[in-house]
């Protein structure tokens, strides 16, 4: 077991933890943060996105280990008491259905805007192509990082 | 159309964003993996690394003991009780209905069927013990490949043989209409194995207290798996609760009785504490059924001048391993579909259900009605160009007109609205159809190697499953009714409950705005619950788009009752007789005096306290309904597709893609062109990504996302969406809208290419036309120079 000490959604952990044990499952069932769903074992589909040092990551794909002593924000500490642009965005643009990829949607159109803060949709087609969403067809979705970076996301 | 349909309320019609969101954009959800009660354990499944092998021995004994394991069990362990899950639609009398242990015994036959349980701690725990189980296995010969597996001499994947069932449906006399026909154009379809691949894998959780079990799963049809529970697996059904919480879609992928969550609850009980399986993706696409997977042989018969003569269809559809639950049913729902909106005078139907050694497919987006629409609208086109017609032309020479509905088909299914030129139009219009064929005349003309197609679908489907006199002429095991309840609380708010099972479609929202209509009370003040039999008692659950068709005239059906209690009610407050009320916006109010007027949320407050009710009025206006629909529904469009079809490297790019549909009265326009957007996905997903493949020794090889290939964003084009509207002739006028897309989409794009290249010479590529095979199909037409 490893000690780590981890920053998740403004609070501090710490815990010791098997080297092998998966980012999303130790915020899914160490500290609680089930509103980061796991959708694959491949990292394709990034449902489980996490922003880690303010850069999304699929959590899936990093160890706790390996998040020991960073900050990570997940969809539940995304809203700084009112709805992230994002956030309201999707809700918006009714760019979920199922609303199973749309924690990682959320995350990785923040950090895509955080980057690019005007995407043409191209732009947002290929910044979302890690995430898979089988509902929406994606329109939707376009449409909603379009109109978080007109309402201009805080960076 | 003759239809009655209920004056339009506020809400009818109104783009409310949904009251589920909230939830699930922050992150608040709660999926069945995110369950953990006092004390549960975790179940991981040794599976079958063989697609057909005798089993000899299992020895569980060595992950007993590994650290954190608490059980192992092997099929035989459980071989007193688990009994064979259920197939619900035995289609023919002498069906072949194989046994189906929910952990096999003696024998496996496909890759990924469960074998043996470990239960331990936590999921690490359980998954490091299947190493220990030891396994001997004889291999066997798999039965891959269905155009083979009827030979002399196959290999047998069960005892009685390969052949589950034949099915055959004539109308018309077919010889006449082939014989002496001036064309005929007969053509084979592949419908390549799809995996559904919801986003919420499979989970499920099983908790036994005293004699009652719980059980939460990721499904469709908490209510018919509670059923199955009972009538299969003795359980008494009144000590049965099962629970579909948040769920992260279907597309008939949950619409089944699965092995782990029948095991769950034998095991649970076994061990006495709750348990719980999550599966994995790579497990997932091995062991969640399948879709699709036939061979579709199809002949039409016309005359010259493009009119239908009769068309013949023979289908060799896989059935995998199984029959689950709805599996046999699946080509017959596209039985009826081949004729699609055209007129002709006959019509033979043979479909040839066949054993391999792979996962069961059964119901997946659309379900028979995709591969039906695919082979017709293809060979409608392929028609097209053997008599020199252009292929909307031809399908306007014989779709059913406007003023002829409603129209019984060759196929027995009477269409009660639809009007094909209007969307036709309107489709034309969007798409700018004229300026499109003539680029696409000028780029042939220059010899462009990057060749513009334009494809067609003008389908239809039936839906809103279904009549429960027609799905017992069919032999189906259930009926097709919705139910629906109204709770009228003392405070004038709502509580509506309904026997849908959203999974993503919304409900609480749409539900809401029938209800704040059909009552009279605002939106806001209006709760839907479902998924719980415990809260929901009476359910058929959500698949084959029926919720709003079928379930949303339930609730009418509810309000209804509410309505007549309340109004007697109010009389008795306003001193008048019912007779003299009128109901209007949640308001009761004497007729010729609307001063003298009570609200249904006063009525509600009356008869809680009950002081002054009339004699022998019970004090509530709860309400029941249950609503069978006398008929399907039957949206219909027009969906056009143009692509970029590089013959240099056979990418195929969508340029635009329009899709007009009539879904009949729109409750919410918001949510149905969301359903419209993610069914057109799907479609082109089959056309042009996706494909589960075995090799020749019976390995899925599509195990993860990286080989099975969910397009994403940057795969999928825009989508431009119009809407003509007929209305459906049921009291709300709806139609459904969940399977639209997906049956539309296909034909639309593989048409699209391959109107890019019939000048090139080819007429066919197989699904999914990757780019390896749209530039095999353009060499080999070409004879290499390309």
């Amino acid at each position: 077991m490893t000690h780590i000490t981890v920053m998740v959604d403004g609070v501090n952990y710490a815990d010791h933890v098997e080297p092998r044990l998966l980012l999303v499952h130790y915020l899914r069932e160490v500290v609680g943060k089930t509103g980061t769903p796991i959708g694959c074992d491949t990292s394709n589909c990034g449902a489980c996105i996490v922003l880690m040092d303010g850069v999304s990551v699929k959590s899936c794909s990093v160890l706790a280990v390996q998040a020991d002593g960073s900050d990570i924000t997940t969809i539940e500490g995304l809203a700084d008491g009112e709805l992230h642009p994002v956030q309201r965005a999707f809700h918006e643009e009714h760019a979920l259905q199922c609303g199973y990829c749309t924690p990682g949607m959320i995350m990785a159109a923040a950090d895509l805007l955080r980057d690019n803060p005007h995407p043409t949709d191209e732009e947002i087609r290929e910044g979302l192509e890690g995430n898979l969403c089988r509902c929406t067809g994606y329109e939707n979705i376009v449409r909603a990082v379009r109109r978080a970076a007109e309402a201009g996301v805080a960076p | 159309m003759t239809t009655t349909t209920e004056a339009p309320g506020a809400e009818l019609g109104k783009a409310r964003l949904r009251k589920e969101d909230a939830r699930l954009i922050t992150g608040q959800t709660n999926w069945t993996d995110n369950i953990k009660l006092p004390g549960m354990l975790h179940m991981a499944f040794l599976r079958s690394p063989f697609a057909h092998a005798r089993i000899t021995r299992v020895d569980v004994s060595g992950a007993l003991s590994q650290p954190g394991v608490i059980a192992a069990f092997s099929g035989a362990d459980f071989a007193g009780e688990q009994g064979s899950l259920p197939c619900a639609w035995p289609v023919t009398a002498d069906i072949v209905i194989p046994a189906h242990p929910p952990m096999a015994v003696d024998e496996v036959r496909y890759v990924g069927e469960a074998i043996a349980v470990v239960v331990a701690r936590d999921r690490y725990a359980a998954a490091d013990a299947l190493a220990s189980i030891d396994v001997d296995y004889e291999p066997l010969p798999p039965v891959l490949d269905i155009r083979t597996a009827l030979d002399d001499g196959a290999p047998k994947v069960h005892e009685a043989g390969n052949k589950s069932y034949e099915w055959v449906f004539a109308s018309g006399d077919v010889d006449a209409a082939f014989r002496d026909a001036p064309v005929v154009v007969e053509r084979t379809y592949r419908q390549q194995r799809l995996i559904p691949c919801a986003m919420e894998p499979r989970a499920v959780v099983a908790q036994w207290l005293d004699d009652q079990v719980t059980l939460w799963s990721a499904t469709q049809i908490p209510h018919v798996l509670r059923f199955a529970l009972s009538a299969f697996f003795g359980i008494p059904e009144q000590n049965v609760r099962v629970v579909a919480p948040d769920v992260g879609g279907g597309f008939g992928s949950k619409l089944q009785v699965t092995a782990e969550e029948v095991l769950a609850v034998l095991v649970g009980r076994r061990v006495g504490k709750a348990v719980k399986w999550t599966e994995s993706r790579s497990e997932g696409n091995m062991t969640v059924h399948h879709g699709r997977d036939q061979w579709q042989r199809i002949r039409i018969a016309a005359d010259r001048d493009g009119r239908i003569r009769g068309l013949d269809v023979d289908l060799l559809a896989d059935m995998g391993a199984y029959l689950m639950l709805v599996t046999p049913g699946v080509p017959l729902l596209g039985a009826f579909m081949f004729p699609a909106i055209y007129k002709m005078d006959a019509y033979s139907f043979k479909c040839t259900g066949i054993f391999t050694t792979k996962m069961p497919t059964d119901a997946y987006r659309g379900a028979g009605r995709p591969e039906a629409t695919f082979a017709i609208e293809r060979i409608m086109d392929e028609l097209a160009a053997e008599i020199g017609i252009e292929p909307l032309e031809l399908r306007e020479r014989n779709w059913i007109k406007h003023e002829e509905f409603p129209f019984t088909t060759i196929a027995g299914l009477t269409y009660d609205s639809g009007n094909y030129e209007a969307a036709t139009a309107m489709a034309k219009e969007l798409f700018d159809y004229d300026g499109l064929r003539r680029e696409q005349q000028e780029r042939n003309d220059r010899g462009d190697p990057v060749r513009l197609g334009i494809g067609i679908s003008t389908f239809t489907e039936m839906c809103g499953l279904a009549p429960s006199r027609v799905l017992g002429s069919l032999s189906y095991g259930a009926g097709g009714w919705e139910s629906a309840s109204i709770r009228m609380l003392p405070t004038g708010k709502v509580e509506v409950v309904t026997g849908s099972s959203a999974h993503g479609q919304g409900h609480e929202t749409a539900w809401s705005q029938i209800v704040a209509d059909q009552l009279g009370v605002p939106f806001e003040d209006i709760r839907v619950l479902h998924g719980d039999t415990l809260v929901s008692p009476r359910g058929m659950d959500t698949y084959g788009s029926r919720s709003l068709a079928v379930g949303g005239l339930a609730l009418v059906g509810a309000c209804d009752k509410v309505v007549a209690k309340a109004k007697v009610i109010a009389a008795a407050m306003l001193e008048a007789s019912p007779d003299d009320l009128e109901f209007s916006a949640g308001r009761f109010s004497v007729r010729g005096d609307p001063e003298a007027s009570k609200t249904i949320q006063e009525v509600a407050l009356a008869t809680f306290a009950a002081h002054a009710l009339p004699e022998g009025v019970e004090p509530s206006l709860d309400s029941d309904a249950t609503y069978d629909p006398d008929n399907f529904s039957f949206p219909h469009g027009t969906h056009l597709c143009a692509t970029e079809v590089d013959t240099e490297t056979g990418f195929v790019k969508i340029r635009s893609y329009v899709a007009v549909d009539d879904v009949g009265v729109v409750v919410n326009p918001m949510i149905v062109e969301g359903q419209v957007h993610g069914g057109i996905a799907q479609g082109i997903a089959q056309a042009l990504y996706e494909e589960g493949v075995y090799d020749d020794d019976g390995n899925l090889l599509t195990t993860t996302l990286a080989d099975y290939l969910v397009p994403s964003a940057a795969d999928l084009p825009s989508y431009v969406t119009g809407r003509n509207e007929t209305q459906a002739s049921n009291r709300l006028g709806v139609k459904g809208v969940g399977e639209a897309g997906t049956i539309a989409s296909t034909p639309a794009v593989v048409n699209a290419i391959i109107d890019a290249l019939r000048p090139l010479g080819v007429n066919d590529i197989t699904m999914p036309c990757t780019p390896e095979r749209v530039w095999r199909a353009v060499q080999s037409a070409n004879g290499g120079a390309a």
